[in-house]
């Protein structure tokens, strides 16, 4: 094993965060499978160390910003797993008031700029929210998570460059989980290592093993700092996998049931309870215990968002306009 | 009052805004250094410094999405296409994130902001430097499109529009940043989607918008030579539209002519023809009836271009129509 350079509240704070979301996407699943989430769903299971190795590493004022893949990044972000359970049953006491479903969490409290739909739309954003803190001189940082797809859009380039050229203070991560929807990296590309892509804007980037709370954490801690230094954005390409498909609806029939093995090997929950317990920081039993409270707790939000409410329909003219506006009617 | 161009109107409307707001900032290509392709920002990078008025790449896509995201983030960006031509690569960005982004965040995240800049024919400028998308941006629920037509207009406008809370599609013309005008000494806005009667009349009401109001008042010297008193509206913002104006109009005129840059199908002329005829239908005494750009894309050669445009005479042939003269 290699060495250990976090404490034991990191550990346990990422294994808690990790099976937080895992449970929270099984169950999600599996409500999807009854009819009671709806529209599309897209299941971050198998790469939550992403997110848990990035949390770690910024603090609360800073932004994070992602795509529709974006579950585990609410949650992370700290909103509550009954918020995002009522927003996936389009409730009104979902964080977005049932308005933005799966692919569109939002809460500014939390610095959490949403859950974005369309591929690579979010890059430019997150660049914009940096120069934002910029701006105003603060030493506040945006996360800006993209997926492998998204590397291919116009928006990444236009965005790198302008990102680079007015040194904002923004880490792009790429969570390449090595397939946008059905398609392999390999099918998009020549340029099959990602972080690559970063070199034609004398970007600072790396490959970083996205199965690893530690290795995100690091390579995060660096990008973090030298953004908030003013030494402007880096990019990591952050290897990781999905153990379920595209969203709900896709069989993920393209890839081979070892490749799927291999990566679940990996997992990273699994990874963080072997170092728990091997340190002796928390016993088996302890850690099954802290997933009995996560079940728990999941299952309270699916409680919370079958007895919340659906908007009423007087709603759809709220939220569209800040102030008075006259809507056709007629 | 005083008398300036429609440029100078514009960047006074800008820079008092930025002088009272320090979140409002100006970004787009040749906007700082080169003082703007039209001129329009001339001397504000003098006055603000490069960190509120910025130079971009052309990359309208991208620092369209960055605007976006510091308005999420707080600031009140003015981004300027050198064309609304240009605009169409970064619509994803204006349609997809700033127009949803208040309903998407469930109330979460606004974007208070402007997108400016020239749409329209401006010349023998060929087929992709001479379109007008009024229409397509006034579709979209979230967004507000403001199309001034004079300089008082232009200036009280866009410094309502700064201050919107909602992202507002702000749209000029090159044809006009010269046209003079007098606008009010002192400080004005002028209030988002409220027409306004040019002039009185009685026989025929002509409504239009932006540069399309300087044809308008061409025709309207034809007709006054045959002795046809027409209503003229400046329609100025075509999303929201101001309705109530034109109804109380065409019931007292019976009849309408709608001119409009745009190709007509699916246009503002064919929403304004949609919601006469739904409220104001007995008072109707002719289809009513519009001019517009040709149904083509506008080609090079003068006289085409003459074909393709909305003219006097067209719009005189409109009226002779409405009022059965013809």
């Amino acid at each position: 094993m290699a060495k250990i350079k976090f404490n034991k509240e990191t550990y346990l704070r990422w294994f808690e965060l990790m099976m937080l979301i895992r449970r929270f996407e099984e169950k999600s699943a599996q409500l999807y499978g009854q009819q009671k989430i709806r529209g599309f769903c897209h299941l971050c299971i198998g790469q939550e160390a992403v997110i848990a190795g990035t949390m770690s590493a910024i603090t609360k004022d800073d932004n994070i910003i992602t795509a529709y893949r974006d579950h585990g990044h609410a949650l992370a972000c700290g909103l509550s797993a009954n918020s995002v359970m009522a927003e996936l049953f389009g409730k009104e006491t979902g964080c977005t008031k049932g308005k933005g479903g799966s692919m569109h969490m939002f809460s500014k409290e939390h610095n959490f700029f949403g859950g974005h739909g369309i591929v690579g739309g979010q890059i430019p954003l997150g660049a914009g929210i940096a120069l934002a803190e910029q701006y105003n001189g603060t030493d506040n940082i945006c996360v800006c998570f993209l997926g492998d797809g998204a590397v291919r859009q116009g928006a990444l380039h236009e965005t790198f460059n302008m990102a680079m050229l007015w040194n904002l203070p923004v880490v792009f991560v790429c969570e390449n989980n090595e397939y946008a929807m059905g398609t392999s990296v390999e099918r998009t590309t020549n340029v099959l290592d990602i972080y690559k892509i970063g070199a034609a804007y004398d970007m600072p980037s790396e490959q970083v093993d996205g199965m690893s709370c530690e290795a995100v954490h690091e390579s995060m801690e660096k990008a973090v700092a030298r953004a908030r230094k003013g030494d402007g954005p880096t990019f990591l390409e952050i290897k990781t996998y999905r153990y379920r498909g595209h969203s709900m609806s896709d069989p993920a029939k393209y890839r081979t049931k070892e490749e799927l093995e291999t990566y679940k090997n990996l997992d990273p929950i699994e990874q963080v309870r072997k170092t728990l317990i091997s340190k002796k920081w928390a016993t088996a039993k302890a850690l099954e215990e802290m997933e009995e409270r996560i079940e728990n707790e999941v299952a309270e939000s699916v409680e919370f968002a079958e007895n919340s409410p659906y908007p009423d329909a007087s709603e759809l003219y709220e939220d569209v306009y800040v102030g008075d506006y006259p809507y056709l009617t007629e | 009052m005083k008398t300036v161009q429609f440029r100078e109107a514009l960047r006074e409307a800008m820079e008092e805004e930025m002088r009272q707001d320090e979140r409002v900032f100006l970004m787009g290509e040749e906007v700082a250094e080169y003082n703007g392709a039209y001129k329009v920002s001339q001397g504000m990078l003098d006055e603000f410094g490069a960190k509120r008025v910025i130079d971009t790449p052309i990359a309208e896509l991208g620092f369209a999405g960055i605007a976006v995201g510091a308005a999420m983030n707080g600031l009140r960006p003015i981004v300027e296409f050198m064309t609304f031509n240009f605009s169409l690569v970064a619509i994803d960005q204006v349609i997809n994130s700033a127009a949803k982004m208040n309903s998407m965040s469930g109330g979460h995240f606004t974007c208070p902001m402007v997108f400016r800049g020239p749409t329209g024919s401006a010349g023998q400028l060929g087929a992709q430097h001479s379109q007008n998308f009024e229409n397509w941006y006034a579709n979209t629920p979230g967004l507000k499109v403001v199309v001034p037509s004079n300089p008082a207009d232009a200036k009280g406008l866009l410094k309502s529009s700064i201050r919107d809370e909602n992202p507002v599609i702000f749209m000029e013309s090159e044809q006009m940043y010269g046209l003079k005008g007098d606008i009010p000494e002192g400080e004005y806005t002028i209030p988002i989607g409220l027409a306004d009667v040019v002039q009185q009349g009685e026989d025929v009401t002509i409504v239009s918008f932006g540069k399309m109001m300087r044809i308008v008042e061409g025709a309207d010297k034809a007709l006054r030579e045959k002795g046809i008193n027409a209503e003229i509206i400046d329609l100025r913002t075509v999303r929201p539209i101001d309705y109530d104006t034109l109804i109380r109009s065409v019931q007292k005129t019976n009849r309408m002519v709608v001119v409009e840059e745009a190709w007509p199908l699916a246009s503002i002329s064919s929403e304004l023809a949609f919601m006469v005829q739904k409220r104001a239908f007995d008072h109707l005494d002719a289809p009513v009836v519009r001019v517009t750009s040709r149904d083509v894309p506008l080609p090079y050669a003068p006289t085409l271009v003459d074909a393709y445009l909305p003219s006097v005479q067209r719009i005189v042939e409109a009226v002779d129509q409405v009022t059965y003269r013809g």
